[in-house]
């Protein structure tokens, strides 16, 4: 089983990339799903930490080229800014940071997205998958209050 | 409940070639609240649109999802087919198993088939979710914008006008043309390029429903389709418009001497200039950095000759603010730079020109009025190599086709051998594309006249020891290096897109394709749509191509903007965000992320929370992602119906 990648894409330029991987037949592993929103700056750093506990192995955050692709003109910039924290997050939480991974994809890029893909599941392969999420209760830590 | 209907579509083979279709109408139907769950050939048709309306109306459905290509482009036809059958269009979720499933694992059907299974699990779990969405109508100003005058923006900018609407066309030159203006003649019927082109020229100028703005640049735009708010850069000319007769007095009186842009370098212009006689407007600019009186505070002959006091040397640039509901971008080509080509030794020989600077030596308004002469030299060339596809088709530098550069090859060999009918001409070219409308019959016209055509790609440019020059070629037919010795070389350059175009990408967001032109929607089916709605794209500035290709497109874009006008309204965003007073924490840093100001923190209740203008919003959902205490929510796109999807992928 190749592992699991969530994309999450912006419409205007990412997604139609995608498409455009498509709609020139540039073939990908069938274990990246899509989940379209409407700009990158909606990419919510919850979405990769549900993913991730729901059992996704890597989440790859798309967007339009900065500076100046964004249809919403910073959503890019945002986006960026929330994988920096959230990689540290990760590595906090003792995951490896490389599992969120952020990359720029025009609506002409129909290769790079297929060769995104094609890399980050090498890595993610590399890594081994991810230990399950358990609750604190289940860990057998007294919870103190 | 909601009550889901699914539907599977075929594509033909396009999807039911690689997934096994059946299957994914097994497992989808075991979903919760699916009602109904079916495939059919080809969703999209008439018949697969009646299936799903006969369905909403039998079975009660509530909310569709229909799992097919893309919804970027059968988004709204299926949109529209729910609103036939009397449901709100947002009660729709598509799946794209097509452009992002089986087109892309082609080679693993059953992988793609489990995708495919969640994949359109992951839409039936947002579907469950869907809430309805209310959206205004919003009137569309009756106006439209043209960037470029070029062929392709007078064409435009006419058959708006004709239409009966408003039209301001901006050109960043002195005035309107583009290339075509600075053309001799035009292939393959050889009619002369500024007589079928000024008449237009003309047209737009007086033209009562066009404003025409030269000199002049878009800045900056904001508002969206329908409303955009536009301000626009007039540059100084120095030069009263209003009172300006055109009878270039001061262009004649002017002592200074600048290499003229209009005719490639190849000859001279004053400081106050109209770029070439047919010029329109023709009203003259000042350019201030060689004007004597600008650079050196002297002279100022300009002023006392002009008899009706038109020369104003304080006049300052002025910015322009108007609005309007559609914007075509025509902003055309430059020839590729022929000193990235160095082999062929253009800007070392004077001998080397390019296609455009030949163009020029053979116009009878050009700097040799219409005597082909080697330029340095001044004698005419009894000898001339003519390089098609210089840059193109090359993966060093243009990979591209310049869809002109065969043609233009061939009507310059006929320009030389018209006006110097003694000379030896040749023709090099990897092979001759000669695809339009009478392009055959003319390559054939111009075969029969003696003209040699050897297949190939020159190698390099010399100067031979004779004084002339050597251009190496390899001939295939022969097996064998040729040198010629010629006495001119003419590069065909490819076409790459004018590079002030990139400052109106970065004013309208627009996409580019990988050759750097702008990107329509669909190859085929959308060629002037662009990603942004209500900006349209025709002529080279969406691809090269030639003259007919040009006028086509723009009046296809023009007709695109009439559209649009005269429908009179366009939808508001239906994707905008709302607060939850109640979580709210009136923090604000929804406000500081938010570009288009649509947020601001007001007191309610003695609390403070953020209040959202939905006219403003534009629906991007930045601030529903930061809002730390998730109080903010977009429509159509909420958190429950992201998790949602994602848990249905993850299973
Ligand atoms: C050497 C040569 C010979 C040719 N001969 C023929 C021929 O014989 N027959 C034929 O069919 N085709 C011919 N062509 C092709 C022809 O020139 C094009 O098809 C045509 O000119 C394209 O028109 P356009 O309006 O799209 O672009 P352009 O002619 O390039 O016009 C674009 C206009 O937009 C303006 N502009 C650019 N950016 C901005 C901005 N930011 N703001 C405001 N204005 C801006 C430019 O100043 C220009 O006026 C030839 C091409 C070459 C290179």
């Amino acid at each position: 089983m190749k592992p699991k990648i969530l994309v999450l894409t912006c419409t205007y330029c990412s997604y139609a990339g995608a498409d455009m991987a498509g709609v020139s037949k540039i073939q990908y592993p069938p274990s990246a799903y899509i989940v379209r929103l409407i700009c990158s700056g909606r990419e919510e750093a919850l979405f990769a930490l549900e993913a991730l506990r729901e059992g996704f192995d890597g989440v790859l955050f798309t967007g339009c080229h900065i500076p100046y692709d964004c249809h919403f003109i910073s959503g890019n910039f945002k986006a960026r800014a929330r994988v920096a924290l959230l990689k540290k997050l990760l590595s906090q939480l003792g995951i490896e940071d490389s599992r969120v991974r952020l990359e720029w994809i025009s609506a002409s890029e129909g290769d790079k997205f297929a060769k995104v893909v094609f890399e980050f599941t090498r890595e993610l392969e590399e890594m081994g998958s991810l230990p399950k999420f358990r609750k604190i209760s289940e860990l057998g830590v007294e919870e103190h209050d | 409940m909601p009550r889901v209907g699914v539907y599977v579509c075929h594509c033909g083979k396009n999807i039911a070639g690689v997934l096994d279709v059946k299957r994914i109408v097994r497992e989808v139907a075991k979903e919760e609240d699916v009602v109904v769950c079916k495939d059919y050939p080809f969703m999209c048709s008439s018949e697969g649109q009646r299936l799903i309306a006969e369905d909403i109306r039998r079975h009660n459905l509530d909310r569709i999802v229909v799992a097919a290509c893309s919804p970027r482009t059968h988004e709204p036809i299926f949109q529209e087919a729910l609103k036939r059958a009397g449901l709100s269009p947002f009660f729709l979720e598509m799946a794209n198993i097509r452009d992002q499933c089986s087109w892309v694992h082609e080679h693993e059907k059953e992988l793609a088939t489990d995708k495919a299974i969640r994949l359109v699990k992951a839409a039936v779990a947002k579907a469950r979710l869907l809430e309805e969405i209310r959206v205004e109508k919003i009137s569309v100003k009756q106006s439209v914008l043209v960037i470029g005058g070029g062929v392709a923006g007078i064409t435009a900018a006419l058959d708006v006008a004709k239409a009966g609407f408003k039209v301001y066309l901006v050109e960043k030159n002195s005035s309107i043309g583009g290339h075509m203006a600075q053309l001799d003649k035009t292939f393959p019927t050889l009619d002369c390029s500024i007589c079928i082109l000024g008449p237009l020229m003309v047209e737009v100028a007086t033209h009562p429903n066009i404003t025409l703005l030269t000199y002049s640049e878009v800045i900056e735009v904001e508002g969206y389709v329908g409303n955009f708010k536009v301000k626009i850069l007039k540059k100084a000319r120095k030069v009263d418009e209003t009172k300006c007769t055109g009878c270039l007095l001061c262009m004649e009186k002017c002592p200074t001497r600048v290499p003229s842009e209009f005719d490639r370098g190849l000859g001279e212009r004053k400081s106050i200039y109209v770029p070439f006689p047919q010029a329109v407007p023709r009203v003259p600019v000042i350019d201030t950095e060689h004007c004597l009186y600008f650079t050196k505070g002297v002279c100022r002959l300009c002023e006392k000759i002009c008899p009706v006091k038109a020369i104003n040397y304080e006049q300052e640039d002025e910015i322009i603010e108007i609005e309007v509901g559609a914007i075509i971008v025509a902003t055309g080509y430059e020839e590729y730079d022929p000193r990235k080509v160095p082999e062929y030794g253009y800007g070392m020989f004077t001998e080397v020109i390019t296609g455009l600077q030949l163009e020029r030596l053979a116009s009878s308004f050009g700097p040799t009025r219409g005597k082909i002469l080697v330029p340095g030299k001044n004698k005419e060339p009894q000898r001339v190599a003519i390089l098609a596809c210089t840059g193109s088709r090359d993966e060093k530098n243009l990979p591209y086709c310049c869809r002109v550069g065969c043609m233009n090859a061939l009507k310059h060999a006929w320009y030389i051998k018209h006006s110097i009918p003694g000379a030896t001409i040749y023709v090099i070219a990897p092979d001759v594309r000669s695809f339009g409308k009478g392009y055959e019959e003319f390559y054939r016209r111009i075969r029969s006249e003696g003209v040699i055509l050897i297949k190939g790609r020159a190698s390099e440019v010399h100067r031979s020891p004779e004084g002339c020059l050597g251009v190496y070629v390899y001939d295939p037919s022969l097996d064998e290096v040729l040198v010629l010795k010629v006495d001119l070389v003419v590069l065909e350059m490819g076409l790459v897109p004018n590079p002030a175009s990139e400052k109106i990408r970065d004013v309208l967001k627009l996409s580019k394709s990988t050759d750097g032109f702008f990107l329509e929607v669909h190859p085929k089916l959308r060629p002037v749509e662009t990603s942004i709605e209500g900006v349209f794209i025709c002529g080279c500035a969406q691809s090269p191509k030639d003259i007919p290709d040009t006028v086509a497109q723009a009046s296809s874009a023009a007709m695109k903007a009439v559209e649009l006008l005269a429908k009179g309204y366009v939808e508001s965003v239906p994707y905008v965000v709302s607060v939850d007073e109640e979580t709210c924490s009136g923090c604000g840093i929804c406000v500081s992320v938010c570009e288009f100001n649509a947020i601001e923190i007001v007191e309610k209740n003695d609390r403070r929370v953020a209040k959202v203008n939905t006219a403003l919003c534009k629906g991007c959902g930045s601030c529903a992602a930061a809002c730390p205490s998730g109080a903010i929510e977009q429509a159509h796109f909420t958190r429950e119906q992201v998790l949602a999807m994602i848990k249905a992928l993850a299973r």
